[in-house]
């Protein structure tokens, strides 16, 4: 601490008194290594015990703490009070309703990713004794990147779209689908392709690509998305060429 | 009885919220230069079919003061819309790989661009190649 202080504003909504959300300002002692979280903590602790907000692991990993931090979707954990120079606004994640002060309904979102079928379907059933599903390093290369998603929500945020049709199924979903698809083990393709094609599915999104930026585990989300649409436009012209899927759980 | 009452926030300007919805909205309204130089064409064509007084009449405005600066006007909006559209292809191509490796979306977005400058070159070549009656 260089005791040296800092004005930390948030954006409080206490639904028992507010009726809309206010701006509280608190004065936080800070340091090089203070980060948005920390002060959070500090405010709750030392300053006014009536603070809400959601947190875990201080490490950007949990994915708990995402909120607009100066006006942009970031990782509380992940946010330097150093590099606002004389104060810094924290609001609720945008584009979710505000159940309380930094606390957001994550309902819709968990029931998107609920629905995108985020569990292997395997292509081929194989008894106990056949072994494990096996998989060579460069299969796995390919979806990766999608799997390094922690479901902060911060892709959510900084869609306009979903803000504008909170149904748009969206980029960490739709990330999250990507991510099954391309893996070499699953079979379930065809029956996620009706998430992607249906009118919440991938032609919501307006290619703003800002999902991409604020992703704090470095997926691409809108990557994900616009290969789908394509993919969904191979599927419109070119599905009575393919062979009908074979009956049962898997292909 | 439960206190709950989420608050949704509204969503009016959120177009001004983040400069980079600003930039957004900026090379997406620079489609409507596209537009307007698609309609300039047309109305080229139509001209030339409605005889040599029309097409006269045509490329007098587009040599007049007001033609020129409208044309620089969609010549600079249609660059930036291109700039913009290569910046943002990597995001909307599946991975591509060479010899195994993923190629990254900067270079992608290079080759865009250099293919962007060599076609645009080799149009304005062609054109003045005719010009000069093949004489080069």
């Amino acid at each position: 601490m260089t005791g040296q202080t800092k004005t930390v504003a948030v954006l409080r909504y206490r639904p028992e008194q507010d009726e809309a959300p206010v701006w509280q300002e608190y004065q936080v002692p800070y340091g090089d290594d203070t980060s948005v979280l920390a002060a959070l903590n500090y405010i709750k602790d030392e300053l006014d015990g009536t603070l809400s907000f959601r947190w875990s692991c201080r490490q950007a990993i949990c994915g708990s703490c995402g909120m607009m931090i100066g006006g942009k979707p970031q990782l509380a954990c992940k946010a330097f009070l150093r590099d606002y120079p004389e104060r810094v606004t924290v609001e609720a994640l945008a584009h979710f309703p505000i159940e309380r002060d930094l606390v957001v309904v994550m309902d819709g979102f968990i029931d998107k990713l609920q629905k995108v079928k985020p569990y292997l379907i395997p292509r081929e059933m194989r008894a106990l004794e056949d072994g494990e599903y096996l998989q060579t390093p460069e299969e796995m290369d390919l979806y990766a990147q999608f799997a390094g998603c922690i479901n902060c929500g911060l892709c959510y945020a900084a869609c306009p779209q979903v803000g504008l049709n909170p149904d748009f199924l969206g980029p960490g979903a739709i990330a999250l689908l990507h991510r099954y698809n391309l893996d070499s083990r699953d079979g379930g393709q065809a029956e996620r392709m009706e998430m992607i094609n249906a009118e919440l599915g991938v032609f919501n999104c307006t290619a703003v690509g800002y999902c991409s930026e604020v992703c704090p585990k470095m997926v691409d989300p809108a990557n994900a998305v616009n290969v789908n649409k394509m993919n969904s436009a191979r599927d419109y012209f070119f599905r009575f060429l393919r062979p009908a899927p074979k009956q049962g759980g898997c292909r | 009885m439960s206190k709950r009452r989420p608050y949704v926030r509204p969503m009016d300007g959120w177009f001004k919220r983040d400069p980079f919805f600003i930039e957004y909205m900026a090379h997406e309204g620079t489609a409507v230069f596209v537009w307007l130089f698609a309609l300039e064409m047309l109305a080229g064509l139509f001209a030339l079919a409605a005889g040599e007084a029309a097409w006269g009449g045509f490329t007098a405005f587009l040599a007049s003061v007001p033609g020129l600066l409208l044309n620089g006007l969609i010549l600079v909006m249609l660059l930036y819309h291109g700039v913009s559209w290569f910046l943002i292809m990597p995001r909307t191509l599946p991975p591509v790989r060479v010899g195994g490796r993923k190629v990254p979306g900067s270079t992608i977005s290079a080759v865009g661009l250099a293919a962007m400058l060599v076609a645009s070159f080799a149009v304005v070549g062609f054109f003045c190649l005719l010009a000069n009656g093949g004489q080069g």
